[in-house]
């Protein structure tokens, strides 16, 4: 069994995605027109992780 | 680098477990509800079709607001003008007619009138409305402010088991990749795999939408205590007089407003109302032009008798910044996009909220409190404590 992983790599992701996610509410609400699209971009982003993590097993099902 | 020890983790394993069941099933319907409260204004046009204004070029000067409360004072003999307010998306002006200060369900009669021709339009039924029934279970379970306030205390045990389920988060992924998700494994690992991953990536979505949905549920009572606070000193030269017995014209009250306050546009006018407003004023609401001040109000009254003009200083902080945070808990200021990509994250809560009671009601089958206790004793033997 492998050594447990650093903090880093535990919310190192999310904490990019929360970031992404929080440019994204903001950049429409305070802009619009072009802040409006990279809005949508950036809120894309999340749901796009999910759809590409599950799209496929991506574990060893004998962990845990 | 967080430092956890072992009890803190059980610790905050069991504020995510309680905070959540207390707040998962009004939640739930939250989601369920708000998924069509999203494409509210598209439902409405579709759902509820209107008689539309005439279209003008631009530059069309805007009729008399009072010929449009005269017309409408006709149509509801007994009843008051209560406020006049403007689309946002079409050039209307909705004339609200009301029994007393403080009208109950279903009391105000509207007059919808177009604001160029002054014409009449129509006078909406009152038919049973979808969106407006969603909003109403959604925002007070059909229970008034109590419910209100009831679903505000909802949505901050939300907002507690969103900061505790991402405490804990770390500790179940001490041994897994980020985004693992084993869809060949057993149910229990699945679901736990897909609670972990869509509770992660929204998290930030879900914050957000928590906070604003508490500020929204206390909005009127923050309104009432500004109300408090600024009323007595505008009407406090009024002590010992008369109540006025003639209203000055609402077209000159507007016409002084925009020139007094000239880089705002006005959205409404509150009639003299000791309610909600001034019983001397009428109460003109102002925002400004651009995408962030558009969301600043500032209320100027008006003297109904002399016509004497009052202007605030805008709202205190706690309301601005309520005005300015409350587009972000209904996604609805960025174009249809932005709403298509808001529902989207409610479904995925809506999978996180399920999720979370499946592996509760598996529990005895498959205890997370003894992974946790696993997790955290394997952790010890490791490196001589949980997490430095």
């Amino acid at each position: 069994m492998s050594l447990s992983l650093p903090f880093r790599q535990i919310y190192g992701p999310a904490i990019v995605i929360g970031l992404i996610t929080l440019y994204g509410l903001l950049s429409a609400l305070l802009g619009d027109g072009i802040w409006d699209v990279l809005s949508w971009i950036a809120l894309a982003i999340p749901l796009v992780v999910i759809a590409w993590k599950c799209s496929r097993d991506n574990g060893t099902s004998a962990g845990a | 680098m967080a430092s956890l020890t072992a009890n803190t983790v059980r610790i905050w394993y069991r504020v995510h477990k309680w905070t959540s069941l207390v707040c998962t099933a009004f939640l739930l319907m939250a989601c369920i509800t708000g998924l069509p409260l999203i494409f509210g204004d598209e439902l409405r046009d579709l759902l509820e079709p209107h008689v539309a204004p005439v279209s003008v070029p631009p530059g069309t000067p805007t009729a008399s607001i009072d010929k449009m409360v005269a017309v409408a004072q006709a149509k509801f003999p007994t009843l008051h003008p209560f406020n006049v307010y403007w689309d946002d998306d079409e050039p209307r002006l909705f004339v609200n007619m009301s029994p007393s200060a403080k009208p109950k369900d279903g009391e105000i009669k509207s007059a919808v009138f177009d604001v160029h021709t002054g014409h009449f339009l129509e006078a909406p039924a009152d038919r049973f409305s979808f969106v407006s029934f969603c909003l109403r279970l959604h925002m007070e379970l059909f229970m008034g402010l109590p419910g209100e306030l009831f679903m505000g205390v909802m949505a901050l045990s939300f907002v507690v088991s969103l900061a505790s389920g991402a405490l804990v988060y770390g500790p179940f992924m001490r041994r897994l990749r980020f985004g693992t998700y084993r869809s060949e494994a057993a149910p229990r690992t699945r679901w736990f795999d897909l609670h972990n991953l869509l509770g992660i990536v929204t998290l930030t979505w879900a914050l957000v939408v928590g906070a604003t949905g508490i500020m929204n549920a206390i909005s009127t009572p923050l309104f009432g205590i500004w109300r408090a606070q600024t009323m007595p000193q505008i009407l406090a030269p009024y002590r010992g007089k008369a109540m006025p017995s003639h209203f000055e014209s609402v077209d000159a009250a507007i016409k002084d407003v925009a020139s007094a306050l000239p880089h705002n546009e006005i959205s409404s006018v509150l009639f003299p109302n000791a309610v909600f407003g001034s019983p001397r004023h009428y109460v003109v609401w102002t925002r400004g032009k651009t995408p962030v001040t558009s969301r600043l109000l500032t209320p100027a009254l008006v003297d109904v008798e002399n016509g004497a003009l009052t202007v605030t200083n805008g709202l205190p902080w706690y309301l601005r910044a309520l005005e300015v945070s409350r587009p972000l808990h209904f996604g609805d200021y960025g174009g249809l996009p932005l709403k298509v990509l808001w529902a989207f994250f409610d479904l995925a809560l809506i999978v996180v909220l399920v999720s979370g009671v499946y592996l509760w009601l598996i529990r005895r089958r498959a205890p997370v409190e003894k992974e946790l206790n696993h997790l955290v004793q394997l952790e010890e033997a490791q490196t001589g404590a949980f997490a430095r």
